[in-house]
């Protein structure tokens, strides 16, 4: 079970979060000017990558914030974790 | 039988506390301190089991967890049974009854032995091939095959044992109490670190602890003498916690660990009444310091599993540590030095060894030499190719090896004994390392696998880390704890060991005999029956994978999860394929490390707290007027109010027809409610919403229906306008959580830039809906001082009001199709409120209705339950709910994809109304539709998701998705029963007053 070191309470039990998917994934700002493929692609298509996979997380038990973590699914660890809104660390 | 093989005292066994406890029924003593197994080979009995597929007879074989074959029940019959418990573990306690499993009538006689004799035709793989045709015939085989299957006899009775669950949080984890383990806890501990070490035993120390040789001397003490007064000191440690009868079950990532702590399997039924029985510790540590030690390994020859047969360490600890001489003629059979220091520990404990046969040519280690003085015959390079004795072994044979070791020559010699000592080398205990995420490597010198790679912030010390001999121990030990703890110095830097003994061994995975191979038995797993030759099978019939093969011989797959034989199997895949050992790798250690019991797992978590419910505000009046509860999500939720011997049928018709001709009321405080505030409330709705909700004025109320961004539906509820600024929402009952958490997504990660609060204030409000031509009456008595206007509260609006000076919301909102008020009023004066209606309603036989009637009356109007008639694949189109749909608004949640080319379709599924041709007939929810009873595969439709018999209509009426179901109106279909079909004809789902005249009768 993971340890997250949620931005806003400090470092908790995984059992507070809850997990929700790949990060930097933004909703179309015009969806009516997509095509059916451009829509499917937003909807449907994620990564599921070994190695280093950004991902959203929401502190569901907690403070109730979406924050983004870098986690190495190979081994699970936890590279970094960063506020909704920022840039993905380079790493 | 009756003889007694304790030899003199032992420090470690209270021999002043005499213990009786009953095997297979019979009486037998012990001493305070014994494990099962000790009092047994105290009382000279060796044959404990059956084994699991030949039925063969099988003894104790080790003395500790890993025991294979000592697996007994204990106190069958009663609620405190346990099965699979290793006789190697639980220690006797006054009144404990043990019982031999996987045999019948008795381990003595056991009618599943002749299996053993069958063994020919049983070989791997056997019930996959035999029992695969035909098919149909799976059921009958599978009867027999269960019968005979099994290890132990579950339980009959429920659990009364206490058990709890505790987190512990610690800076270091020590698991294992041998020297290194204490050593590392010391140091530890004594730099200020909380420090807790754990052990499966009763009592640290290890094998140190009665390690009595003068080769191993510490400070010039014998290395137990030296570790005795270790514990002493620990002991007064105040950074230290030791918990013995402790074992990690689980060792997880980021040094999250599952223990489980054993509190009174070793008492007596009266001490330990009223105690807890178990704790599940979930430990999370900084640092995991692993000195779990390290496994002997036996030998495999022909016939190696007799009872009788048994590790040379186990030997060892039952002469040292129980005082227990575990034969009177015993021979030792070994491939390195540790045979050798038994074979001095028995005879210094008066102990006969008869012979010792080594398959090493050489061995001129001290050890090796004093054994020859006290007159031990050594048989060098030589091999057992045969034991004898079937439930006792009474005597072997023995040849010469051949330089290579693959096959035996010159003359067969017999030796008598009944206790045959095999050591086969170490393996380290690298279980838990590998659970967590280590990688290992293969060790070609010493044939083992070590850990490399931790994946936290962890080490392994001592024999689980490959050092073996005292001194390496202890300097390595040190030199690892410096660097892991970051410390310069530690309390031992000037210790002064010494201690080496000849580990070289000769690795001989699978040993030779006079016969071929397949006349032998030669077992690997013992617990599982699986011989070298069945896993010679598998590779002839083409399985690689270490995995495939484990699978397909069930090797390593028993309780004890092949902690003895792993090594050999894997040893003898690699011999057999021609690969290396480290390209092979290993099968996948999965936790727990010993088995748990379901109770200690679940902890306090059973019957009412195994799962919480929430309760409204009014559920004692519903408790007090005998209603009928229903789960909806964590809620408990009226249902229907029998009177007297009603069934459920009947109280529901009373219920639906009370609520049409006159009033109903019903209890909707489960209703999810999130209150919205903030500049851009409005917008926010807009965006959530298929409909606009900008132009909503003050003290207006609106239906929205909530899609995902697949354009399918998710919710739907009321929200009324409280003010310019402020919204409150109502969702399902069950969808309120995940409802709050998408719009706290949306708000957070898409539109941060929207001002909008949000707040659950579910458990604020008591909610309490009264609906039927009689409300308005009912409502005005009880709140006389708001005007019920049309003008001033029409349908789907809101006003602020008081009843008795208190605050509440009115609402005019209907899910029946009455005319409604919906009460929501501060949840602890919910049920005086509920009980002033019921007042006030007498005179109009005010009937109170649960959620069944709830159900009918709104199917009777056609209105939707989201998750009874959608689930996740019905737009609000399929739905026939266009009309909700802002075709002008821009852009909400879901809406591009209300036109993709997979949901324009014409032939999804589509909500329609059903009736059936006899309006008696009442359909199955779930009964699939089709249209064509005899072309077969016959196609289904669609299903019936809401079905009711109407007492207002005086018929049966169903709501059901059926594909195209919009363009067949007066379409009739069938419904295929068991025993029938039932006619039905679709038709609109509105069945009542389609003009919705009653809203405001």
């Amino acid at each position: 079970m993971f340890l997250i070191n949620c931005p806003f309470c400090g470092e908790r039990e995984q059992s507070e979060f809850k997990a929700g998917g790949e990060a930097h994934i933004s909703r179309p700002k015009q969806p009516t000017e997509l095509s059916d493929d451009e829509w499917a692609e937003y909807l449907f298509m994620r990564k599921n990558i070994k190695g280093i996979q950004f991902e959203r997380w929401n502190h569901s038990h907690g403070c109730r914030k979406w924050f983004n973590i870098a986690r190495d699914t190979s081994n699970d660890q936890i590279k970094a974790v960063y506020k909704m809104g920022q840039k993905p660390p380079v790493i | 039988m009756a003889k007694n093989l304790r030899t003199k005292g032992s420090k470690f066994i209270d021999e002043t506390t005499r213990v009786c406890f009953k095997f297979n029924g019979n009486k037998y003593f012990g001493f305070k301190g014994d494990t099962l197994a000790s009092a047994l080979l105290a009382n000279n009995i060796h044959l404990v089991g059956r084994s699991f597929k030949y039925h063969r007879p099988r003894g104790i074989m080790t003395a500790g967890s890993e025991e294979p074959n000592a697996i007994v029940q204990i106190n069958d019959n009663t609620a405190f049974t346990e099965p699979n418990v290793r006789a190697t573990e639980i220690e006797i306690y006054e009144g404990l009854e043990a019982t031999s499993q996987n045999c019948w009538p008795s381990v003595n006689f056991d009618i599943g032995g002749i299996n053993n004799f069958l063994s020919p035709i049983l070989p791997a793989g056997f019930y996959y091939k035999t029992f695969m045709w035909p098919a149909s015939f799976w059921l009958k085989y599978e009867y027999f095959i269960r019968r005979s299957a099994g290890l132990g006899k579950s339980p009959k009775f429920p659990d009364p044992d206490i058990y709890e669950h505790k987190y512990i949080h610690c800076d270091v984890l020590v698991v294992g109490g041998g020297i290194s383990g204490i050593m590392a806890a010391k140091i530890s501990a004594k730099r200020g670190l909380k420090t807790l070490l754990v052990d499966e035993n009763p009592n640290i120390g290890g094998s140190t602890i009665f390690q009595n040789s003068k080769y191993y001397k510490i400070n010039n003490l014998t290395s137990s003498s030296w570790l005795e007064n270790e514990i002493k000191e620990i002991n007064k440690l105040e950074n230290l916690t030791i918990k013995t009868r402790t074992s990690i079950a689980a060792f997880h990532g980021y040094n999250f660990l599952l223990a489980r702590e054993n509190l009174t399997d070793h008492l007596s039924a009266n001490e330990k009444k009223n105690k807890v029985r178990q704790r599940l510790l979930k430990i999370r540590a900084k640092k995991v310091i692993t000195a779990t030690g390290s496994l002997e390994r036996p030998l495999v020859f022909n016939n190696n599993d007799r009872p009788g047969i048994m590790l040379s360490s186990a030997l060892k600890k039952y002469a040292d540590f129980f005082g227990v001489a575990c034969g009177e003629q015993n021979v030792l059979f070994t491939n390195n030095d540790t045979a050798y220091e038994t074979a001095i520990s028995l005879d210094q404990k008066g102990i006969k060894v008869n012979a010792i046969i080594d398959i090493r040519e050489n061995s001129n280690s001290e050890l090796s030499k004093e054994v020859e003085a006290i007159g031990i015959k050594i048989y060098r390079s030589s091999t057992v190719v045969d034991t004898y004795g079937y439930k006792r072994i009474k005597k072997i044979s023995v040849m010469q090896l051949s330089t290579d070791g693959q096959s035996v020559k010159g003359q067969k010699i017999f030796i008598n004994c009944d206790c045959l000592g095999i050591a086969g080398g170490w393996t380290p205990a690298v279980h838990l390392f590998t659970q967590s995420g280590g990688k290992l490597d293969f060790n070609e010198e010493d044939q083992i696998f070590l850990p490399k790679i931790y994946p936290s912030k962890q080490i392994s010390i001592g024999s689980c880390n490959g050092d073996f001999e005292l001194d390496k121990i202890i300097n390595n030990t040190l030199k690892i704890l410096k660097e892991f703890l970051e410390i310069d110095e530690t309390e031992y830097d000037n210790i002064d060991v010494s201690g080496t003994r000849n580990l070289n061994k000769r690795n001989i995975w699978l040993l030779p005999s006079d016969k071929i191979l397949g006349k032998t038995k030669p077992f690997v797993d013992y617990q599982n029956d699986a011989t070298a030759k069945d896993i010679k099978l598998a590779l002839r019939e083409g399985f690689r994978s270490i995995e495939h093969v484990k699978r397909y011989t069930t090797t390593g797959m028993g309780t004890d999860q092949g902690k003895l034989g792993n090594m050999h199997a894997l040893g003898i895949i690699a011999d057999t394929a021609g690969v290396k050992m480290s390209e092979l790798g290993t099968t996948t250690f999965r936790p727990p490390y010993t088995p748990l019991s379901f109770g200690t797992i679940v902890g306090r978590n059973v019957g009412e707290f195994f799962d919480i419910f929430r309760k409204t505000p009014m559920n004692d009046w519903h408790v007090k007027n005998k209603s009928k509860f229903e789960n909806v999500g964590q809620w408990k939720r009226a249902w229907y109010y029998p009177n007297g011997n009603e069934s459920m049928h009947e109280a529901v018709q009373r219920e639906s027809k009370a609520a049409r001709e006159s009033a109903g009321i019903l209890d909707a405080s489960t209703l999810g409610k999130i209150d919205i505030q903030g500049t851009d409330a409005s917008e926010f709705l807009n965006r959530l919403y298929t409909n606009s909700w900008t132009k909503l004025d003050i003290g207006k109320c609106r239906y929205g229906l909530m899609l995902n961004e697949d354009g399918m539906v998710y919710d739907d509820g009321v929200t009324t306008r409280l003010d310019k600024n402020h919204f409150i929402m109502t969702t399902t009952t069950g969808g309120a959580a995940n409802v709050l958490a998408k719009l706290e997504d949306y708000l957070q990660t898409e539109w941060p830039e929207l001002d909008v609060y949000l707040t659950s204030v579910t458990d604020h409000y008591a909610t309490i809906s009264v609906c039927g031509p009689n409300s308005k009456k009912i409502v005005s008595k009880v709140i006389p001082n708001l005007d019920l206007s049309e003008d001033n509260l029409p349908h789907m609006s809101f006003k602020n009001t008081t009843i008795d000076n208190i605050k509440c919301r009115v609402m005019r909102i209907s899910f029946t199709g009455e005319q409604s008020y919906e009460i929501n009023i501060q949840a602890n004066y919910g049920i005086s409120l509920w009980e002033k209606i019921m007042e006030s309603g007498k005179e109009f036989n005010i009937t109170p209705y649960g959620t069944e009637t709830m159900h009918l009356l709104r199917a009777e109007k056609g209105f939707i339950i989201v998750g009874q008639d959608t689930d996740a694949t019905l737009t609000p189109i399929d739905l026939q709910m266009d009309w909700i749909v802002g075709k002008k608004k821009y852009d909400f949640i879901g809406k591009r994809s209300l036109y993709r080319s997979d949901t324009i379709r014409d032939d999804r599924k589509q909500l329609v109304g059903l009736l059936t041709d006899d309006p008696k007939e009442v359909l199955e929810e779930g009964a699939q539709i089709v249209a064509n009873l005899n072309k077969k595969p016959i196609e289904m439709l669609g299903h019936v998701t809401s079905s009711y018999y109407s007492p207002n209509l005086n018929k049966s009426i169903a709501l059901a998705v059926v594909r195209g179901g919009k363009n067949m109106l007066g379409q009739k279909l069938f419904i295929p029963m068991e025993n029938k079909s039932i006619i039905v004809t679709i038709v609109d789902p509105v069945f009542l007053d389609k003009e919705n005249n009653r809203l405001n009768a």
